[in-house]
């Protein structure tokens, strides 16, 4: 039984026309509304909570007039979050006539489907690719991995899609599979004419300070900002939101801001933005920014939900306290003339006050995260440490920068993942090396101070000793990269690969 | 026979026309064998795309969720147990019923027949009844109008349970003498004196984990009423067969009244043989009570706390050998964590100790097998079915020889090696008759380079301080058949039908593995048709009765060889029809290439079984096939249990971190024995996945059950199966050239779950690097997570 008349109309573009449902709840998943409500049974749910990669589907919004394609995980998706959008499926890519989209072609060629429940997820997947590489061009296999990397399939041990991936774009595509993009242009900007009922149970306004007013105006909302964790409360913990507050339209949070010092990311810009312009100026982060979860929750998470949301184990933190990140929070504030924005700034590990709970008032939004930009003389590192290289949680991070100058360690700011009930800046650690000589004496002595300074815990993911001896050992990796050594880490040996 | 009055087409072979192009991929690449290198216009021998790749791409094919739902149906959700040991006094699920849009709770009362279920050992509540044994046994349903308010409302059911001590582990199993089942002893000669005798001797303890299988598609079924006390069952199963007897037993009906259907699965693994029919059973029996079609759909998180996985083993051995590490002596303890009940954990065990040799000759031997009663999900069928649980402890025994001596592992591996004329009878008494393993090794040696690597790999690690690498080549020898003889036989039907088209339906299901794409190839050779012209059919016990599990490998080698003796039986009706028309023996009328040709006509296939039929010539038929020669003592555990064995080799290469415990696959080269392949593409497509699932279940794949019972790693979140990232980029897989020696359908062998054992190379090459950091290999468990590695590496 569907709860009747508590939800809003949602609109979104399929093959391209309208599909207009009434009263979805607020927290009703787009993956249950193609296969429950639509009927429309490609789209698998594999595990529901977006680490599988079997209900993928891409999105196309308009960027400054243009489609931009986003394969992402439909069953921890909220529904009315791609109001507005075209919405593509394993069902909606062929060619009129029945002829396959080369991404499904390439498939069957390749030989990429045994039992085929992933299927359609990493056909989906491929078809995110294939759109944003100008027809599947220049693919080559680390991409492909990378790509790839959050859409499991248990049967063929993946060298098949993998070949999938980077032979599609040889193949020719039938008539009438092109997305046709002028019109689906058209016809989004259509769709957007159509104004939301006054009293939302969803609520994803457009503007900054109209986000900020409806979070004054309803403090009970849950606040999303991509759903990426928030959608598990949803299929896992089974929690209801009768109303909530969607950040991830607000135009000005939308953007990264470049400024002489540092770039601002808005809360709305995606992981897979907000990395990219991180990679930008950081080229060496590039690794660690695809290891950030499969890309179906990059491309709907956002680094600002993944901050505010401040769990012990979120990846970006750790990075973001040694880069030396902060916050800026925001609130509606009444005046006599009617209301104006206030904001305060704070440094992000002074965000957090423990277990995922935070400084922030009821009536305040994360909206900004400011990274100071590279100077040049600090070296910079994260290491990841987790069970599997892709797609999984850390089981410690840890983060470093740090400038010597004249063999004295002039700056240095250490964050933490992993080793204590919220992301965490290694203070005494930092300490222990400052104006200190950078040398072996130092290193021992810091690692000692790192070891000292963290009480993890045992779990599923590492015991307590492994993360202790861990954190000390990535300090040394540290030491020994800073003195130039190059070939210590596995991932050097994709050259030695390259060479055999 | 009358010469009837006919308007046959006659046609002339076009011998320009070349090998069927349909399903031929112009992508494969160095891959599949091309049909022309397959022989011409076969169906079999030829890399066809699998039967349901198209709709598969374009999200067609139809899995259970994907039916539609029929009026009337209903959702249910199970209710789990919060503990994982105690005495139930009872379940309370009035706050669940207090939820609108709720219709039932379905409990033990509410079971018709036998409240306990219809397996093996007969000792598990349908419901649990009594004692909760494990964390997460299912109590009830709540069925209600839709899924997730089921799901919701399950939550809501409170339990009054006593705790009791849990019991985790199977060494605490075991030091209770805590059985599921007797335990189990083989031996040959004298263990013991021959331990005694060694020049050499190592002992050691070792625990390899358990896995999750992992099917993307999680357990369901789809319950509908039909008239009379009828039922129809739509379960994705292995093993439709037994889901037919489960619910009819729970149900208290004869088995005629109940049908099941499946298509396909999203994958099996074994995790779909029995686990499946609980799932059918209980959505049965909540349709039973409210006279509704219910469908049961585990979440992922519930398939992970409910159903059994790949047993967990821990081992004990001593082992003696010489200097040139022959082994003189094996003593070894096997402890299987079996879970709560018995389940398929006997015929586990069992070839798990079939599979303590590997490709090794055990002279003086003796193995002593555990079936330990754990407070944990009940422990099930998982590719390999007990095989990598004996092989692993072998190869690991090579390997600790190895390095004891300062040789090469793969030198030690030669030398132990059954031999051809002599040292050739198993522990359990079976001849190793097409021992193939040598020349496969040294071939794959040579090929690999796997010498000269090892060379350079040592050299290579003395100046690299922190990455190590490790190299291992280790050989699979499996044996095909169910140990237990009886599973051994099946039955399929071909349809002719008036128009030419042909249905195959057999006892098999198709999980992914190509069953029936292979299936059809061989009917469609059988009778000279196109491929495209073979059609096979959902599995459904109203076809074909008593139908096996789709397990041990066998699909093909069992359903392959019953459907073609069906089509036979199809062709030979047509043949002695055609031979009456022309006047030839019915021995000279040949059928190629959707043609039948007898040295006076050509005819078109489909004309001919137009005229066959107008002449009442039956066009379809039944075939049953039964392994031959095999057979065993099942309480001595002697006789010949395989009818034989299928071969394999891999070499694998690997990186470890020395701070962090991390480590890479590098590259991988196998050369497998398939026999005669029906499929090379499908075949290599096997290969591959079951060395990354294997791969998997040796490095990243940690099931963690805490003090209390309670599995932590129950979603991909935690439980991390390879990604795409973990596949080395050189990854080549070469088959054997040579066909099954025994009398085997197309002479093809098995290929499911041997490959799965190839990655035992990974592991091993993993200690290899730990051993050249200057670590304890031996004291290295599995998987071999970062965190092991570390361990052994630098101690925790």
């Amino acid at each position: 039984m569907k709860p009747q008349n508590t939800g809003q109309t949602l609109r979104f573009l399929r093959r391209g026309a309208p599909v207009s449902l009434d009263n979805v709840p607020a927290d009703r998943t787009l993956l249950d509304i193609l296969r429950e409500d639509l009927h429309l049974s490609a789209t698998k749910e594999g595990c529901g909570e977006g680490d599988c990669g079997a209900c993928t589907v891409v999105l196309g919004e308009v960027v400054n007039g243009r489609l931009r394609y986003k394969a992402i995980n439909s069953c921890i998706r909220l529904a009315h979050s791609v109001d507005g959008m075209a919405v593509y499926t394993a069902e909606d890519i062929a060619a009129p006539s029945g002829e396959l989209h080369p991404a499904q072609e390439a498939m069957v060629q390749c030989h990429g489907s045994q039992c085929g429940f992933c299927t359609p997820g990493f056909v989906m997947s491929l078809f995110g690719m294939y759109q944003n590489t100008q027809g599947g061009k220049g693919i080559g296999r680390e991409q492909a991995q990378a790509d790839l990397s959050g859409n499991l399939c248990r049967c063929t041990g993946y060298r098949p899609i993998l070949d999938a991936a980077q032979q599609m774009g040889r193949l020719p595509l039938p008539a009438g599979c092109a997305v046709d993009e002028a019109a689906t242009v058209a016809a989004l900007s259509e769709l957007k004419k159509k104004k939301p009922m006054a009293e939302a149970s969803y609520l994803r306004p457009t503007t900054l300070a109209n986000l900020l007013q409806a979070r004054a105006a309803h403090p009970q909302a849950q606040v999303v900002a991509g759903t990426t964790d928030v959608g598990l409360w949803v299929t896992k913990m089974h929690k209801r939101f009768p109303q909530v507050l969607d950040v991830t339209a607000a135009r000005e949070l939308q953007r990264v801001e470049t400024y002489p010092h540092h770039i601002a990311i808005g809360a709305a810009v995606t992981l897979t933005d907000a990395f990219a312009a991180l990679v930008k100026e950081r080229p060496q982060l590039l690794s660690f920014s695809q290891r950030f979860a499969g890309l179906p929750v990059r491309n709907s998470g956002t680094l600002g939900g993944n901050v505010a949301n401040g769990s012990p184990i979120g990846d970006s933190m750790p990075l973001l306290i040694a880069l030396g990140a902060s916050v800026v929070l925001m609130r509606w504030k009444k005046t006599k003339t009617g209301g104006e924005i206030a904001h305060r700034e704070l440094r992000l590990e002074d965000l957090y006050t423990g277990y995922r709970t935070n400084v922030m008032r009821p009536d305040e939004l994360l909206c900004w995260i400011k990274v100071p930009r590279p100077t040049g003389h600090a070296l910079e590192k994260v290491y990841k440490i987790s069970k599997r290289f892709d797609d999984d949680i850390s089981a410690v991070c840890l983060a470093i920068q740090m400038t010597v100058k004249a063999g004295v360690v002039q700056q240095v700011s250490i964050g933490a993942g992993g080793v204590a009930a919220t992301p965490a800046r290694a203070r005494q650690t930092e300490a222990a090396l400052l104006g200190q000589a950078w040398n072996e004496d130092t290193v021992m002595a810091a690692t000692a101070a790192l070891r000292a300074e963290f009480q993890p815990i045992s779990d599923m993911r590492a015991s307590a000793a492994y993360r202790h001896t861990v954190l000390g050992n990535l300090l040394r990796r540290f030491w020994l990269e800073s003195q130039g050594q190059q070939a210590i880490n596995l991932e050097s040996l994709k050259t030695l690969e390259a060479l055999s | 026979m009358n010469a009837p009055d006919l308007k046959l087409v006659v046609s002339k072979r076009d011998p320009a026309a070349g090998p069927p192009q349909g399903g031929i991929s112009p992508l494969g690449g160095q891959r599949p064998a091309s049909a022309a290198e397959c022989g011409g216009a076969t169906a079999a021998g030829v890399s066809r795309f699998h039967e349901s790749a198209k709709a598969q791409v374009a999200g067609a094919a139809t899995y259970i969720d994907d039916i539609p739902e029929v009026r009337g149906t209903l959702h249910a959700a199970p209710v789990c147990s919060p503990v994982a040991h105690g005495v139930l006094k009872g379940i309370d699920p009035s706050a669940a019923l207090a939820v609108p849009g709720v219709h039932a709770f379905i409990g033990a009362d509410d079971i018709p027949g036998d409240k306990l279920l219809a397996a093996f050992a007969h000792d598990e509540p349908v419901f649990a009844q009594g004692t909760v044994q494990f964390l997460g046994q299912v109590g009830g349903l709540i069925v209600a109008d839709d899924v997730m308010t089921a799901r919701r409302a399950a939550r809501l059911v409170k339990w009054d349970i006593e705790v009791l001590e849990p019991v985790i582990t199977p060494q605490q199993a075991h030091a209770k003498q805590s059985y599921v089942l007797p335990p189990v002893h083989v031996t040959r000669g004298d263990a013991a004196a021959a331990l005694q005798r060694a020049p050499h001797r190592l002992e050691g303890a070792f625990e390899v984990g358990g896995q999750e299988h992992f099917y993307l598609e999680g357990q369901i079924a789809y319950v509908l009423p039909l008239e009379q006390q009828q039922w129809w069952v739509y379960s994705s199963t292995q093993h439709p067969g037994e889901v037919q007897h489960w619910v009819s037993h729970a149900l208290g009906l004869a088995n005629h009244a109940v049908t099941v259907e499946c298509r396909r699965m999203g994958g099996g693994f074994g995790g779909k043989e029995t686990q499946a029919g609980h799932l059918a059973v209980w959505a049965a029996i909540a349709a039973n009570k409210l006279r509704r079609p219910v469908k049961l759909r585990l979440d992922r998180d519930d398939d992970f706390m409910i159903t059994g996985k790949r047993h967990p083993f821990a081992y004990r051995y001593r082992v003696g050998f010489d200097d040139r590490g022959h082994l003189c002596g094996l003593e070894l303890d096997m402890l299987a964590n079996c879970g709560f009940s018995a389940d398929l954990s006997g015929p586990v065990a069992d070839r798990a100790i079939f599979h303590a040799d590997n490709a090794y000759f055990l002279e003086d031997v003796a193995i002593h097998s555990y079936r330990c009663k754990t407070n944990t999900q009940s422990h099930t069928a998982y590719r390999g079915f007990g095989g990598p649980q004996g092989v692993i402890v072998i190869e690991r025994i090579m390997g600790d020889i190895a390095r004891h001596l300062g040789v090469d592992a793969l030198d030690v591996r030669l030398a132990n090696l059954y031999g051809i004329e002599d040292r050739n009878v198993t522990h359990y008494q079976m001849a190793v008759e097409d021992n193939i393993l040598e020349p496969l090794m040294t071939q794959l040696a040579l090929t690999s380079g796997y010498r000269e690597r090892a060379e350079q790999i040592a050299q290579w690690n003395a100046s690299s301080p922190v990455i190590k690498r490790g190299i291992s080549l280790t050989p699979v020898k499996f044996g095909i058949s169910f140990t237990a003889t009886l599973f051994n036989q099946a039955g399929a039907l071909v349809h002719v039908y008036t128009d030419g088209s042909v249905q195959v339906n057999h006892g098999g299901t198709e999980m992914g593995q190509g069953l029936n794409t292979k299936v059809a190839a061989i009917v469609a050779d059988e009778l000279g048709v196109p491929f495209d012209k073979v059609l096979s059919t959902a599995s459904d016990t109203s076809k074909v009765p008593n139908a096996s599990a789709t397990a041990a490998s066998s699909g093909t080698d069992l359903n392959g060889r019953a459907a073609q003796f069906a089509a036979r039986q199809v062709r030979q009706n047509l043949a002695a029809f055609v031979a009456g028309l022309d006047g030839v023996g019915a021995g000279a009328v040949r059928f190629e290439g959707g043609q039948v040709i007898t040295e006076k006509q050509t005819r078109t296939w489909e004309s001919v079984v137009g005229a066959a039929y107008a002449n009442r010539i039956q066009l379809w038929s039944d075939g049953f096939y039964r392994t031959p020669k095999i057979h065993y003592d099942k309480t001595t555990m002697l006789g010949r249990p395989f009818y034989y064995f299928a071969y394999g080799a891999a070499v694998t290469e690997v990186a470890i971190d020395t701070l962090t415990g991390e480590s890479r696959v590098l590259k991988v080269d196998i050369l497998h024995d398939v026999g005669r392949s029906i499929n090379p593409a499908i075949d290599i497509g096997q290969i591959e996945g079951g060395f990354v699932q294997g791969m998997g279940w040796l490095t990243t794949e940690q099931l963690v059950w805490n003090a209390k019972g309670y599995l932590q790693t129950h979603a991909p979140s935690t439980y991390k199966i390879p990604a795409t990232g973990d596949i080395p980029a050189h990854f080549k897989v070469d088959l054997w050239p040579e066909p099954n020696r025994e009398d085997n359908v197309h002479g093809s062998k098995a290929v499911g779950e041997p490959p799965f054992m190839l990655a035992i190379s990974v592991f091993e090459a993993l200690r290899d690097a730990v051993a050249q950091a200057g670590g304890r290999p031996e004291a290295m468990n599995a998987p071999a997570t970062a965190e092991e590695v570390l361990r052994a590496v630098q101690g925790l």
